[in-house]
């Protein structure tokens, strides 16, 4: 293994942003200081960057297994390098779905042989995601699994996932849902509000999130498990979560790079490369989500990085699947819409969902004797999206002019990413 | 013009155009012979992904008034059931060299992706519950002719605007033209939100009743998508159907109109349908006509150099 001396740099250590030099060795950090010996060390150049501990997404979509078509762990894991990822959490709504534990095995088992990021199966809370029977929870949790979620799918029945909350509520696991409630959301392509109406489509209002957030909440109030909600879209929704938290409950929220950015008027293009769930809203809650980020409210940005092949994508607005891509262009868009100093970004984007997600080796402030999972994130270079390592460019920032850029990325000490190329 | 997509974003004048060419293409239609040479040497390709019978006649007949050479296709028993998608489909019949497209598509959009993928003039002949933008223009033509104007009449569409392109396209026509449009149905019915849109809007037919000008009645369905949006029929007659009692609280030159195809007895009674103050079967006659000006718009002489 190659011994690195990060040179140049702004490093994030746990009490300070400081102007030094990292040396890596044998996969760790060695040294942090100004006057580091390289030594045999090739010396990196990370002026005018940040280093950081690496980003860490909870919320992926690798189709792998059963969609490879679209992306598979290989291409999926470079797209992570690219962005800046040292750790992401593969959502289990793979074909077949990850509800047993040789399953999830063979999802980190592929990540590991990859070797470009480390890939943790996040595990199904019902058995194939039927919203009926519980999945194989032990063996999952044996299989290294902590986030338990039918992301794709609401897990409806509210007895269900009280079962599905005691039963892992002593493992420490969080239960993560993705929030739609079948009922008002049937039918549905975007958000139900002017420009549904205007398009005649059918849409998702706001309350299809919230009425399960706030189902939820309750239900979490009841058994005391640990609650995550997934791709937060809604302003109430982030009220919600900010009461939660006042009362002192356990919970935790995510949001997407795109819904920061973008709001439902762009649907009337009727392009379907805006088409996700939940759906893009309008700007009230765009603001209420990038503030949301600011104070904290919402914990972690997650890209809800969904790949679909070109063809599938190139069909009416509401035959399309759903889903953005969002690996490669996360941190620019979050650092460009949102007000927040580098050490917040890499919490929301780092520090913290990883400690959401149970990644102990993830999401580590830089200190001496740590595993080096590190990003180099330049903020002031500006870059076209034209090209993505991801298989699909299913990617709403296509053809946008980004601000800021991982220019290195480090998983156990091995570069993952250098300067607009993936270290195979 | 290179697509007639929507009626949104057009000028007073240049709708009004469009009314005076389908006017005189009425008269063709009245001749011993009923056709004019306009368009001979064009291809015009329907292309009808959901089925219709009127709209397509209606565009077929238009073509052929106007001399063009017509493609016809219908998913039915063809690529589509064999799994094609619309591009390869639209690209494939571009192959086989027509001038235009006429789409209709249960998809909102799809006809301006068929503009896009193709490069061809592309007629939107309904998209999901978006736009349906002729339908539009021959009801303003129909009021026009009966009426001699459009500014000032009180127009009410009554029924289910919610699920409806011809309400979507006749509430921005109709106001641009200069009468004034008041929605009436059931909540549910209804569109989520109509902020920006020029119009009035109640749940209540017979408040307003006295004051229309122009009754026009959308088709009702009790399911729609397997979504139930009232309790049942009879009550939704009993609060919106165009009875025989309603039909006499009217204005006495106030007129009815639906696009078709009708439910006799549901929203609109058996002898209010076929009454000489129902207008249904001149907005057939003038469909023709307006789609007439339509493909003579985009594709004859000069206008679109």
């Amino acid at each position: 293994m190659s011994d690195y001396l990060l040179s140049g740099g702004t490093v994030l250590t746990a009490a300070e942003a400081v102007n030094a030099d990292v040396r890596i060795t044998d996969g760790r950090i060695v040294d942090i200081g100004t006057h580091v010996d390289a030594g045999s060390a090739e010396r990196v150049d990370c002026t005018g960057a940040i280093v950081g501990p690496g980003l860490v997404d909870m919320h992926v979509h690798l189709r792998e297994p059963g969609q490879e078509w679209k992306e598979d762990i290989a291409s999926g894991s470079a797209a992570a390098a690219a962005g800046g990822f040292t750790a992401v959490v593969a959502m289990p709504n793979t074909a077949p779905a990850i509800d047993a534990g040789h399953l999830a095995r063979y999802v980190s088992d592929r990540g590991r042989q990859v070797g470009l990021v480390d890939v943790i199966p996040a595990g199904c809370i019902t058995a194939g995601m039927d919203g009926e029977r519980l999945a194989h929870l032990d063996e999952l949790a044996a299989a290294g699994v902590e986030v338990f979620t039918d992301d794709g799918h609401t897990v409806a029945d509210a007895g269900l996932l009280r079962r599905a909350m005691e039963y892992v509520a002593a493992r420490g696991a969080v239960i993560a849902q993705h929030a739609e409630d079948p009922g008002l959301a049937r039918g549905g392509h975007m958000h139900e509000g002017q420009i549904s109406s205007l398009l005649g489509m059918a849409g998702l209002p706001a309350e299809a999130e919230t009425v399960v957030v706030a189902r939820d909440l309750t239900l979490a109030r009841l058994t005391g498990a640990r609650y995550h909600v997934q791709h937060v879209s809604t302003e109430t929704t982030v009220e919600l979560i900010r009461a939660a938290k006042a009362e002192g409950m356990d919970v935790t929220a995510e949001v997407a790079p795109h819904h920061l950015w973008f709001a439902d008027d762009i649907v009337r293009t009727m392009d379907p490369v805006y088409k996700m769930y939940p759906p893009l809203r309008p700007p009230s809650d765009v603001a209420a989500l990038r503030s949301g980020l600011e104070d904290g409210t919402i914990d972690a940005v997650a890209t809800d990085h969904a790949p679909h092949a070109a063809h599938e994508k190139d069909v009416p607005f509401e035959e399309a699947p759903r889903g953005v891509i969002g690996l490669e262009t996360a941190i620019a868009a979050v650092a460009m819409k949102c007000n927040l100093d580098a050490r917040t970004l890499f919490e929301r984007m780092s520090v913290t969902p990883a400690r959401i997600s149970g990644l102990v080796e993830h999401g580590h402030w830089l200190e001496t004797g740590h595993r080096a999972n590190i990003a180099v994130v330049d903020f002031a270079v500006p870059w076209l999206v034209d090209r993505f390592e991801s298989k699909s460019t299913n990617s709403p920032f296509k053809g946008i002019q980004l601000e800021g850029r991982a220019r290195y990325t480090f998983l156990s000490g091995r570069m993952t990413w250098r300067d607009g190329k993936v270290e195979a | 013009m290179k697509d007639f997509l929507t009626v949104e974003g057009f000028e007073r004048a240049e709708l009004e155009l469009l009314l005076d060419q389908a006017d005189s293409f009425v008269d063709v239609l009245r001749r011993p012979i009923p056709k004019v040479p306009a368009l001979r040497g064009k291809t015009v390709a329907t292309l009808f992904f959901e089925p219709s019978t009127r709209t397509k006649l209606s565009f077929d007949r238009a073509a052929k008034a106007l001399s063009a050479d017509l493609m016809n296709f219908s998913p039915g028993g063809s690529s589509v059931s064999k799994g094609e998608s619309l591009k390869d489909t639209v690209l494939t019949l571009k192959a086989m060299g027509p001038d235009l497209m006429i789409v209709r598509h249960q998809a909102t959009g799809a006809p301006w992706q068929v503009a896009g993928w193709t490069g061809l003039p592309v007629i939107n002949a309904g998209d999901g519950a978006h736009q349906h933008p002729t339908q539009a223009m021959l009801d303003a033509l129909t009021i026009r002719r009966r009426f001699g104007k459009l500014e000032g009449l009180h127009v009410g569409i009554v029924g289910d605007i919610r699920h409806s392109r011809v309400a979507r396209s006749n509430v921005f026509a109709l106001s641009t033209l200069g009468a004034d449009v008041t929605l009436i149905a059931p909540r549910t019915l209804l569109p989520v939100n109509h902020d920006g849109w020029p119009v009035t809007v109640t749940e209540d037919l017979d408040a307003v009743l006295e004051g229309l000008d122009v009754v026009y009645l959308l088709r009702i369905q009790a399911e729609r998508g397997g979504l139930s949006v009232f309790p049942s029929l009879p009550e939704y007659v009993a609060r919106y159907g165009l009875t025989q009692a309603r039909f006499q609280a009217l204005q006495p030159d106030a007129v009815v109109m639906h696009p078709g195809p009708m439910n006799r007895g549901v929203e609109i009674a058996d002898v209010v349908a076929d009454h000489e103050r129902s207008l249904i079967l001149s907005q057939v006659e003038n469909g023709v006509a307006v789609r007439m000006a339509v493909l003579f718009a985009l594709l004859g002489g000069e206008s679109n150099e």
